[in-house]
């Protein structure tokens, strides 16, 4: 960890301050390395290429910035750094291509214009930044790594003269571990050199221990940190009955009421808790008159056979003609009815044809619209039928306009009509036609 | 310290070259040591100042308004912008382009300069690369909430999701989202790694044991070696090579985002080039603002020199020119290329219910820098102050007319309109700024803003201290031309 010492404690400083220093004293025993220092940049080249010459290999010079040309004096090789970068590039360069290739013409392909799933230009921009952000922080890591660094302690450190050789003095470190170190020649060579202040430095006993204070913040930190990850592994394993927490509610909950909800503020003004009034009776609302009962209803009693036949002639007017009545009603018989009936009205659409396919047991089939039963039956029964459904089919009055309804009633007339036709309802034209 | 000093040389003019001796970068002939004093006392210095302390709080005050603001816009959605079709990109959008903009001058003097070896560099790279890092936050902020559902930002990124999807990497603007995530983070490193042996230093001095702990951690370890030096030295030139496109990519980039649409203005080829000398002038302009009051202010007047003041208006006055030089082949290309919504919406531009914030551009942009030719102006402290906080105006409002001129009147007269920001718009701008310097004072005060050991190793070596005295004296004294 950090080295935290001070020159000159005083009997006023904390208690822990003293303590610090307390640990250089006297028991400094292993010998680390022999420092100098040098005042100017010359004297301390002329001195290192001393040093390079007398063959020690585990050494070192101190220096504030580098100084121009101190390789060669101190006999630095060339380190490999920029091949390590040109590595990482390239894995860059290639990690790029990759995820490009893989997330946007495999696993995900993105059609846009007809274009090629993969076409380089497109991602060269991508592959050009995670080229230098790979490259860059591989740099960046593996000259730190290189360096031994992050080491937050150094015995150099416990020394005050060290202090000056990040500021303006320069420095020769001769390491202990060197196999031609002998204190007595290393010290002389250094001093010969124009060294000054040649001292012997020790590896410290133990350690300073880090004050009190910094454990406290240190656990604080580590505690309140954990709290996050212990909630959500807890929300995991334990069940609740309350909903999961809602942090961003998106637009789910919105200042309206939903029909058949109730509400408290419409509930004390009307009596009763609904959000929706029901309509007043004995009232029409606009637009909800409905008097003509065959064209609204399709019916005339309440009885079995109380049916309209024929098509009413507001859903001619509607239409303004009957081909366009017939060609509105295949439209609307494609979208709603033909998913179940089929096409032709026969019971095959692609609901009924999945269902056999399920055999499931439970599927009713529609029911043929040729069908003995149904092609007798009165017009308006058959709108009826639409309206309110029938057994297993669902009322489509709601989703069809009545008029389409009509229209639709016309349209399977007519596929009835084409099932059970003879040859004498074709015009002759087209039937010299279908001869062929 | 090299024993004897040189003669003092206060009042030197070094912003003129004579054949012979080199002009000095830095002057007063300070030493090693004295430099080292000079840039630490203002970081170590336990008395706070009033003027920092004023403009502190003045900052965190309107970074307190960008807060609640955004805060205000998470909560109530991006309606409180002044985006309307068809200006659905309006600030956030030339916010983020100008802060982009303004964060080039730092890399590009660190890596651009270092490789072309302008050792002038050395006195202002720390202080710019701080100013870039800051503009790219402030850059990152604005298309950051201008996704709307901001917690859903991270779908920005290729990440393995439950819906198998991901993102489009032929957009432009996921480009975008690389291309300023890499310059970010490569900048914060080439800053940071900068800034190790400097944080030593401080480490070094430190008194207080608090001090030493975090200047120690920050520095880790760092001793000066000079092994250790020699893969520092050779990693700063590769990021320097790393950078230097990395720096001509992001601004090429953001030019993207608007040169690969469809929409007339919009959709031309000149938009890269163009984007990234606008990006430099901004830039440059931007660090002459703040070296200025901030070198008189902690007394840098010997580091941070007229000479180096004077080139960096150079830079202004060549990029400045360049982007004078695209605004009109703009227009040229409009009327050569035939295109008659090409051409419709530049003379929209120049005199079209915009022509206010056009002119303003031209003028602020295009003629203001050229009063750089005279070097009466370069050297002029209050002239290059002005015509500095003219040209970041003015590249505000480049912005503004690219992005909204175009997006205002397309191809369907009938869906025209015309861009109102609202208050939330000006104040998150004006927010933005607090942001910036909010951290950019916080850097002044905590750590080094100029780079002591580059300082140090572009300063001519001390005398050796066995010569004689009356060699030193006769050191060249470079003469006023």
């Amino acid at each position: 960890m950090v080295e935290l010492r001070f020159k000159n404690t005083s009997s006023e400083d904390p208690n822990w301050v003293r303590s610090l220093n307390e640990h250089d004293e006297g028991s400094e025993q292993k010998l680390s390395c022999v420092m100098a220092e040098y005042a100017t940049p010359q004297e301390w080249l002329a001195a290192c290429a001393k040093v390079r010459d007398a063959g020690y290999k585990r050494w070192d010079g101190l220096t504030p910035f580098p100084v121009h040309g101190m390789e060669e004096y101190i006999g630095i090789k060339p380190t490999i750094l920029p091949w390590i970068t040109l590595v990482a590039g390239m894995t860059g360069m290639t990690v790029a291509v990759a995820l490009q290739y893989f997330t946007n013409a495999v696993l995900y392909p993105y059609l846009i214009s007809g274009k090629p799933l993969f076409s380089l230009p497109a991602n060269v921009p991508v592959m050009f930044e995670l080229t230098v952000l790979f490259a860059a922080f591989t740099t960046v890591f593996t000259m730190l790594a290189m360096n031994g660094l992050p080491q937050w302690f150094h015995p150099l450190f416990r020394r005050n003269n060290f202090e000056r050789m990040t500021d303006d003095r320069f420095g020769i470190v001769v390491e202990a571990s060197d196999p031609k170190f002998n204190r007595q020649q290393v010290e002389l060579l250094l001093a010969n050199a124009g060294g000054a202040n040649v001292e012997a430095i020790f590896e410290p006993a133990k350690r300073a221990p880090l004050p009190v204070v910094i454990h406290g913040v240190g656990l604080c930190v580590t505690v309140l940190a954990l709290i996050p990850a212990g909630l959500a592994i807890k929300s995991r394993y334990v069940k609740s009955d309350k909903p999961r927490i809602h942090i961003i509610q998106d637009m789910d909950m919105q200042p309206k009421f939903k029909a058949q909800a109730p509400s408290p503020i419409l509930g004390q003004l009307f009596g009763d808790m609904r959000a929706s009034m029901p309509q007043v009776e004995g009232t029409v609302g606009r637009g909800q008159l409905r008097e003509d009962d065959h064209y609204y209803r399709g019916r005339f009693g309440e009885g079995e056979e109380d049916y309209f036949d024929g098509i009413p002639p507001q859903a001619l007017e509607h239409f303004g003609s009957a081909t366009a009545l017939l060609e509105r009603g295949r439209e609307r018989y494609g979208i709603s009815c033909a998913p179940c009936h089929g096409l032709t009205g026969v019971g095959d659409g692609l609901v009924a044809q999945r269902a056999d396919m399920l055999q499931q047991g439970t599927w009713v089939p529609p029911t043929s619209l040729h069908a003995d039963t149904v092609v007798p039956q009165a017009d308006g029964r058959i709108f009826e039928t639409i309206s309110l459904g029938r057994n297993n089919m669902k009322p489509y009055g709601a989703s069809v306009k009545v008029a389409d309804r009509w229209a639709i009633v016309a349209y399977v007339r007519a596929l009835q009509q084409s099932q059970a036709a003879t040859s004498d309802m074709v015009p002759p034209a087209e039937l010299e036609a279908l001869k062929d | 310290m090299a024993g004897k000093t040189y003669a003092p040389l206060k009042g030197i003019d070094n912003t003129g070259d004579v054949p012979g001796p080199r002009t000095p970068l830095i002057l007063e002939n300070k030493t090693y040591g004295q430099i080292t004093e000079q840039v630490c006392s203002v970081v170590e210095d336990p008395k706070v100042h009033r003027t920092w302390l004023l403009s502190f709080m003045a900052a965190v005050t309107f970074l307190g308004v960008l807060f609640s603001l955004i805060v205000y816009l998470i909560v109530t959605g991006v309606g409180v912008w002044g985006n309307q079709i068809p200006v659905a990109w309006g600030w956030p959008i030339v916010n983020f382009v100008f802060w982009v903009g303004i964060g080039h001058a730092g890399t590009l003097i660190s890596a651009i300069l270092f490789l072309l070896r302008q050792d002038w560099r050395t006195s202002i790279n720390r202080f710019a690369e701080a100013m870039t890092i800051f503009a790219v936050v402030c850059a990152g902020t604005f298309p950051g909430i201008h996704v709307g559902r901001i917690w859903l930002a991270y779908w920005l990124f290729p990440l393995p999701n439950q819906m198998l999807m991901w993102p489009n990497f032929r957009s432009p603007l996921l480009w975008d989202v690389f291309a300023v995530g890499t310059y970010a983070s490569v900048s914060l490193v080439f800053w940071y790694m900068g800034m190790i042996p400097d944080l030593a230093t401080i480490r070094d001095r430190a008194r207080h044991p608090l001090r030493r702990l975090g200047y120690g951690i920050l520095s880790l370890g760092w001793r000066g070696s000079a092994r250790a030096w020699h893969r520092y030295e050779r990693a700063y030139l590769l990021l320097a090579a790393l950078a230097t496109p990395l720096v001509l990519s992001v601004h090429t980039v953001v030019s993207f985002d608007f040169a690969v649409s469809q929409l007339p203005g919009w959709h031309t080829t000149i938009f890269p080039p163009y984007f990234v000398a606008g990006a430099i002038f901004s830039g440059f302009a931007m660090v002459v603002t703040l070296a200025v009051p901030a070198r008189a202010f902690y007394g840098m007047r010997n580091i941070i020199t007229m000479r180096h003041l004077e080139n960096m208006n150079k830079v202004i006055l060549a990029t400045g020119s360049m982007v004078g030089y695209a605004y009109s082949m703009e227009f040229f290309i409009a009327w050569y290329g035939g295109n008659k919504y090409e051409q419709f919406a530049f003379m929209n531009r120049a005199f079209g219910p915009y022509a206010w914030a056009y002119w303003t551009m031209v003028s602020c942009n295009v003629i203001t820098p050229q009063i750089f030719w005279f070097k009466k102006c370069r050297t002029s402290i209050p002239i290059m102050m002005v015509a500095a906080i003219l040209v970041n105006v003015g590249m505000w409002f480049e912005r503004f007319v690219i992005t909204v001129t175009s997006l205002a009147r397309d191809f369907l007269p009938s869906s025209w309109g015309y861009f109102h920001p609202t208050i939330v718009d000006i104040l998150m701008l004006i927010g933005s700024f607090g942001l910036f310097f909010t951290l950019f004072l916080l850097f002044l005060r905590f750590l080094p803003m100029i780079a002591i050991s580059e300082v140090k190793s572009v300063m001519p070596f001390p005398k050796p201290t066995q010569k004689q005295p009356s060699e030193v004296e006769s050191a060249p004294v470079p003469s006023v031309n």
